[in-house]
């Protein structure tokens, strides 16, 4: 039934539905005939159904063993678990892209099923939007990176995944991920919607903010579960690595963090349009700028290039089309849309300003990071690398006054404010900042941890602060203060979670500065001190697996003579493809993690030694639980719509969007 | 407050942000920016002892020897270009891929000793070659790729220019 075929016709389908739903609906809603535009909803839920039916074709087959298949023979054989044969389809370039355009055809899908409340011509155009997007990239997907091409003969088994990626963590990263790059594609769509239109306005506001503030909480949990991966996976110890791949997913971020809050001057005070719909355009041509040129390898080699030119020129000529005709639209048309109102620099329009110009500023400082070497190399020929000193001396001087500014800024009134009452609410927040200076400077060595340790706890008490002033906590009874909390609209929650969050990761960034570690070599029975701690080396022994053979260690770790927790960190070799992996072992209390590696075999059989590796790092877990607690703020905001636009059906399918993350 | 007067603040708050931006950029970019060099290079030039740069080569078939100071394993092997080998001191483990007559690439400063590496990289793509490793190739004519695969490394610690030369005679010196 579903054989491939059946899924690679579903996906030319797909192809040519997106292509009628990305010119259709525009030409209805040129001539404004409503007609042709209410054909939109249904084009965009057809071209879905298909890439899903297409997707789950490709499932099938890599699920049933389908070795004529070539990506499922590359890709996949006959010992892999059943997880990874399902989560092994979107682990390489062709299934990856087949995803990618199943996630913008649910896009399409969900804002044609839950934007009933939307101007039907703005609707129309949206859709329109994404399907044009779509229909480029299901063209890229059968003409040049075709999942369901079949090879003859069919070789017997397949030729397997790369152990290393056969890992639950990294199994569901990439859709969360895709899911938070794609995402942006729909506030991308309002925006050149709006061009078109030539009107942005607070109802604009209100609507493009949801699907921002959606997708950026995926993208946020997206990343935070690769760096985990990196750190539990990798064994070296490290959380984020600068790479291009990270810095691809950073991008985005960080301009998506800035649209989500210019969206909120828009839908308040009708300022910052033009900046907002720029920002929209931006943060998803470097959404797709990541995915499709850093992670295809394009930019970083040439090499990769001239392997398959077709494929390159393809991807350069779509991004050339999407991201060069969006800015060639807004700037045809962005002086016609009319200026917002008036603010003083010291206001909350002033705050979320200064929030957008150091978002931007660091964006720009990561962008030329990434971009410097391979431009280097393909101009002038000289190979260099910029790692982590240059993105730790360039970043965290910029995010600090971000981070200042964080505490104070949500307090700030709209349109004109005094700095002195807000900083006075802030008393006890500057005293337990004070405290934490202190503090950190007595136990941390450095002087950026110390001021980051300092700005964390800032961010997280004026958050609290805030409030506890809005519900007058202890200045009224009690009863009084729950009537209060009741009674605000959980906005004010959702960005007060999600700003305690930034400063818990901050916090745990800059514990993790302090992390120790130590290397030996041993024999079975020797202890070692690191952090106070007392690893003793029990005993190494083989243990085979169902495709590799382990080595693995037992490590007594022991406090003060207390047991802490007996670890087995292990070696794999995997027969079949004559590779080794490590396997970390880590042992948390959510105050710090005691981190386990097992290295080579040294020395005679007779008196072997092993290398060990052993990290005590400090907040580890707070950097991720900081961003899991960023997304259900930004969840929490999410649920706030029916209550303050007064549109139920519209407020609870965006909710239960964002409940999924 | 007039239009014109917010529109100042505007600007001399992007002005200041992006200023500095550039500014920390500027500086980082003099001092925190790691060059890739070959053995040759660091042989015929070495670069100063507080400079970070990465060494990438060959790792010379049977120059690995490892040792013990204290509890702390040290591994020395040799990195070699074919043309000049440079010594490599690390402290640690070396990673899964790390073998002998292939390539590898060393993070760290050069000191009067030899190389003190404070990282190692054995990346390999398809062809069991890190990217860097394979253009210094090319540039110093080892390998062009037009003439099939790279060569083997046992070859490879002892070949000259002439002998690389030999195997691809009618191939000018560009790359594709």
């Amino acid at each position: 039934m579903l054989s491939p075929e059946l899924g690679h016709y579903a996906l030319a389908l797909a192809c040519i539905l997106a292509a009628a739903q990305g010119i259709l609906p525009l030409i209805g809603a040129h001539r404004r005939d409503r007609r042709v535009m209410m054909l939109a909803p249904g084009l965009a839920l057809g071209q879905c159904f298909a890439l899903a039916v297409s997707f789950a074709c490709l499932i099938y087959a890599a699920v049933t063993d389908d070795f004529s298949v070539q990506n499922v023979a590359a890709n996949s054989a006959v010992s892999k678990p059943l997880l990874y044969k399902i989560t092994g389809v979107w682990g390489n370039h062709e299934g990856s892209v087949l995803l990618w355009a199943l996630i913008l055809g649910i896009c399409g899908a969900a804002v044609a099923a839950f934007g009933r409340n939307l101007p039907t011509a703005l609707r129309a155009r949206v859709i329109a939007v994404l399907g044009g997007v779509a229909a480029g990239f299901e063209l890229f997907c059968l003409t040049t990176s075709d999942p369901f091409a079949r090879v003859w003969p069919a070789p017997m088994d397949g030729q397997g995944m790369n152990p290393l990626l056969q890992d639950p963590g990294l199994a569901f990263h990439p859709p969360i991920l895709y899911t938070g790059y794609v995402g942006f594609a729909v506030p991308f769509a309002f925006a050149i919607a709006a061009l078109i239109e030539g009107r942005v306005d607070a109802a604009w506001g209100r609507w493009v903010r949801p699907w921002a503030v959606a997708a950026w909480c995926f993208l946020t949990c997206g990343i935070a579960l690769g760096s985990w991966w990196s750190y539990y996976v990798l064994g070296w110890g490290g959380y984020w690595f600068w790479d291009p791949v990270e810095n691809a997913s950073l991008i985005p971020w960080l301009t998506g963090t800035a649209l989500i809050h210019s969206a909120i001057v828009v839908e308040k005070r009708e300022g910052l349009k033009i900046w907002t719909v720029l920002l929209a355009i931006a943060t998803f041509s470097f959404s797709l700028s990541g995915t499709f040129l850093v992670r295809s390898g394009i930019l970083n080699s040439v090499h990769a290039f001239a392997n398959d030119p077709a494929r390159g020129i393809f991807i350069l000529g779509l991004l050339a089309v999407v991201i060069g005709g969006s800015l060639a639209l807004f700037a045809y048309r962005a002086p016609s849309l009319t200026a917002g109102g008036l603010f003083a620099p010291i206001s909350r329009e002033g705050a979320l300003v200064l929030n957008n110009i150091l978002l931007c500023s660091i964006c720009a400082v990561v962008v030329t990071g990434t971009m410097y070497p391979p431009f280097m190399s393909l101009l002038f020929d000289r190979t260099i690398s910029v790692g982590k000193p240059f993105f730790d001396a360039t970043t965290i001087p910029l995010a600090l006054p971000l981070f200042v500014f964080m505490g104070f800024g949500p307090m700030l009134p709209w349109k004109r404010a005094q700095l002195w009452p807000v900083l006075q609410r802030l008393w006890l927040a500057a005293i337990l900042t004070a405290i934490a200076f202190g503090v950190a400077a007595y136990g941390v060595s450095g002087l950026l941890p110390v001021l980051s340790c300092g700005v964390a706890v800032w961010i997280i008490i004026a958050s609290v602060t805030d409030i506890t002033e809005r519900v007058k906590l202890f200045r009224m009874p009690l009863a009084g203060s729950w009537q209060r909390a009741r009674m605000l609209p959980r906005s004010i929650f959702g960005t007060a979670i999600a700003h305690a969050g930034v400063g818990i990761t901050v916090l745990g960034l800059a514990a993790m500065s302090q992390a120790q570690h130590k290397i030996v070599e041993v024999p079975v029975g020797t202890t070692e001190h690191l952090a106070g701690y007392d690893w003793t080396l029990q005993k190494v022994e083989q243990a085979p697996g169902p495709n590799y053979t382990a080595m693995v260690a037992t490590i007594e770790v022991r406090h003060n003579g207390a047991l802490v927790t007996v670890m087995h960190p292990s070696k794999r070799s995997f027969n079949s493809q004559n590779q080794t992996t490590t396997e970390v072992s880590i042992h948390t209390n959510l105050l710090s993690d005691l981190y386990g590696v097992l290295g080579d075999k040294h020395g005679t059989d007779a008196a072997p030694t092993y290398v060990l590796r052993l990290h005590y790092n400090p907040l580890a877990p707070w950097m991720w639980l900081g961003a899991l607690v960023m997304a259900i703020g930004g969840v929490l905001s999410l649920s706030d719509r029916r209550m303050r636009v007064g549109a139920p059906r519209r407020a609870k399918p965006i909710s239960e969007i964002g409940g999924a993350a | 407050m007039t239009r014109k007067t917010r529109r100042l603040w505007l600007v001399i708050a992007c002005v200041a942000c992006l200023g500095a931006a550039a500014a920390l950029m500027l500086k980082a970019f003099s001092s925190d920016i790691v060059f890739f060099v070959t053995p040759s290079q660091v042989v015929s030039k070495p670069p100063p002892a507080d400079r970070t740069v990465r060494l990438g080569g060959m790792v010379v078939a049977g120059s690995v020897k490892r040792e013990k100071n204290g509890e702390t394993p040290i591994a020395r092997f040799e990195v070699t270009d074919g043309q000049a080998a440079v010594t490599v001191r690390y402290e640690g483990i070396l990673p899964d891929l790390f073998r002998e007559g292939q390539s590898v690439v060393a993070v760290g400063t050069m000191r009067p000793d030899g190389f003190s590496a404070s990282e190692v990289l054995a990346k390999h793509d398809e062809t069991y070659m890190p990217k860097e490793v394979a253009e210094a190739l090319k540039k110093s004519g080892k390998w062009d790729p037009r003439f099939g695969p790279p060569p083997s490394a046992e070859s490879w610690n002892t070949m000259t220019v002439q002998d690389a030369k030999k195997n691809a005679p009618a191939a000018p010196a560009t790359p594709p």
